[in-house]
């Protein structure tokens, strides 16, 4: 259950992309405010381009706010970048497997870059790779792996150095109905399990009501169209999927 | 019968280096001697310089005056990528300097370094940096360019200190880049040298194959050059089977065998 204490806050967040070649500034956020409760599973949900990933590198720090206030557990993820080693854990649309590690050593790069005594490091890293059904494919290099194996151990590497914080970026896209559909199952599962606070990005509105507490509908220029906190019915589901239906297509009728 | 690759490759190298020896055998029954040695001759005098201590401690010498010329070339020239990567600033004043070094003879620097420097020993050194720096730091560029920006934020999504950083994804993803520098410039060091010690030393490969020319000795100074010809492909074998190893994660498809 979630805890009233927000870990993730935007306060009035404006991003800008400064394009060059005369093309003028993109505005990728506007005015963009919500705030996120310890142990909530939050689904960001819109079209693409809508500026969901540039909210997602935002709250990861990999980019700095054009003005307004991101507050991640009381810091800034941008400046305050040290402070947040070992609190986030992010898990990409593609793999982003390094090629020359084994899958044991991908799980182990973070832990390494947290300075765990290896012998521990490499018990917790084969735990979780045991965990996600990878057991006996720890020597394996990425090239041997398939779709799924491969997006199982890059959720590994995340869970594995325990962050506070999980993000996640359409991490399924890339993966066949079947594969996304048991990973997600498993994502919810350990996310659940293990009390993370949750920021899921998709663009697939089932995916959104499977997995996110809240659902925040973004339009272009990421901002906030609609927020639903789900039911666990199936009357629930229907209404909010019909909702958030209306509002994307509200905005394809925008001029 | 099916050989494997490596096994096919060694018969076509023994194929094609024996119709060559074959061919200057036929050419030594025609012309001179000093013109074309048997080839008897030149694998003898090529067995004689291996076995004899003072004359192999002469391939010894070029072969350190090449190591570390381009260890010399290899550590500034990752120094120079480094800075040159760093900085836009540093790159728009370096990058033009070491194109220009690119266009400079290396007969060129062997007079420079004759007219300026007094010391043998530092006279190749300098001339072996100066001829092979410029590819080494731009390799290095190049692969150090090349790195994922995919990894580069996964990386960083941990918050890696500066080091923790350059060890688990700068230098893997450099290293390809680097054993690729070091097979090309190898060869380049290898000619370098020689013209370095034919004009400006007292011992080595080089020196031996200005005496032959003086003693209008062929076999001799194709016994000295094999010597380098040898050692390089040895060094060049040392550096496959490293790349084979250190590059031992990528896939192969089973047409490209």
């Amino acid at each position: 259950m979630a805890d009233t204490q927000p870990v993730i806050r935007f306060r009035d967040v404006n991003k800008v992309f400064r394009r060059g070649n005369g093309r003028g500034d993109l505005l990728a956020v506007d005015r963009l405010s919500f705030e996120i409760a310890k142990g909530e599973i939050v689904a960001v949900l819109g079209k693409t381009g809508c500026g969901k990933s540039t909210m997602f590198n935002l709250v990861s720090g990999l980019i700095e706010p054009t003005s307004g206030m991101v507050e991640v557990i009381g810091h800034d993820p941008f400046r305050e970048f040290a402070f947040f080693r070992g609190k986030i854990g992010i898990i990409f649309q593609n793999d982003r497997l390094m090629p020359w590690r084994t899958a044991l050593d991908n799980v182990l790069l973070g832990l390494e870059i947290l300075d765990v005594a290896r012998e521990r490091a490499e018990a917790v890293a084969r735990g979780w790779l045991a965990r996600l059904g990878l057991s006996g494919h720890e020597n394996d290099y990425p090239h041997a792996l398939s779709g799924g194996m491969r997006q199982r151990v890059s959720i590994a590497r995340a869970f594995a150095v325990e962050p506070e914080i999980l993000l996640c970026d359409e991490p399924f896209s890339a993966l066949d109905e079947m594969t996304a559909r048991d990973l997600r199952a498993e994502f919810l599962r350990l996310v659940q399990q293990n009390g993370k606070t949750a920021v899921f990005v998709t663009h697939h509105i089932n995916e959104a009501i499977e997995i996110g507490d809240r659902i925040l509908v973004f339009h272009r220029p990421a901002r906030i169209a609609l927020e639903i906190h789900r039911g666990r019915n199936p009357d629930d589901e229907r209404h909010a999927r019909e909702q958030i239906l209306q509002v994307l297509a509200l905005e394809d009728a925008a001029p | 019968m099916i050989h494997s690759p490596r096994v096919t490759r060694f018969l076509q190298a023994t194929a094609s280096t024996l119709v060559l020896a074959v061919l200057w055998q036929i050419a030594s029954l025609f012309f001179p001697h000093y013109l074309f040695p048997p080839v008897l001759d030149v694998v003898k005098r090529t067995l004689d310089i291996f076995l004899s201590a003072p004359q192999l401690v002469e391939v010894l010498v070029t072969a350190g005056r090449i190591f570390a010329g381009l260890a010399g070339a290899f550590v500034l020239g990752a120094i120079v990528a480094l800075l040159i990567g760093r900085s836009p600033f540093i790159e728009s004043y370096v990058t033009p300097v070491l194109v220009f070094l690119q266009g400079i003879p290396a007969l060129s620097w062997v007079v420079i370094a004759i007219i300026w420097f007094h010391g043998i020993e530092f006279r190749i050194f300098f001339i072996m940096v100066l001829t092979t720096l410029p590819a080494f730091t731009f390799q290095i560029l190049d692969a150090f360019r090349s790195m994922s920006k995919d990894l580069f934020e996964m990386t960083m999504a941990f918050r890696p200190r500066t080091w923790t950083l350059f060890r688990v994804l700068i230098v893997p993803t450099i290293v390809p880049g680097i054993l690729t520098a070091w097979k090309v410039n190898l060869g380049n060091a290898a000619r370098v040298v020689v013209v370095a010690e034919l004009v400006g030393a007292t011992g080595g490969v080089g020196y031996q194959l200005l005496r032959q020319q003086q003693l209008f000795d062929m076999a001799g100074a194709i016994a000295w050059t094999l010597q380098l010809v040898l050692f390089v492909l040895v060094v060049q074998q040392a550096i496959v089977a490293l790349e084979n190893f250190l590059l031992r994660y990528r896939a192969v498809s089973e047409r490209a065998m």
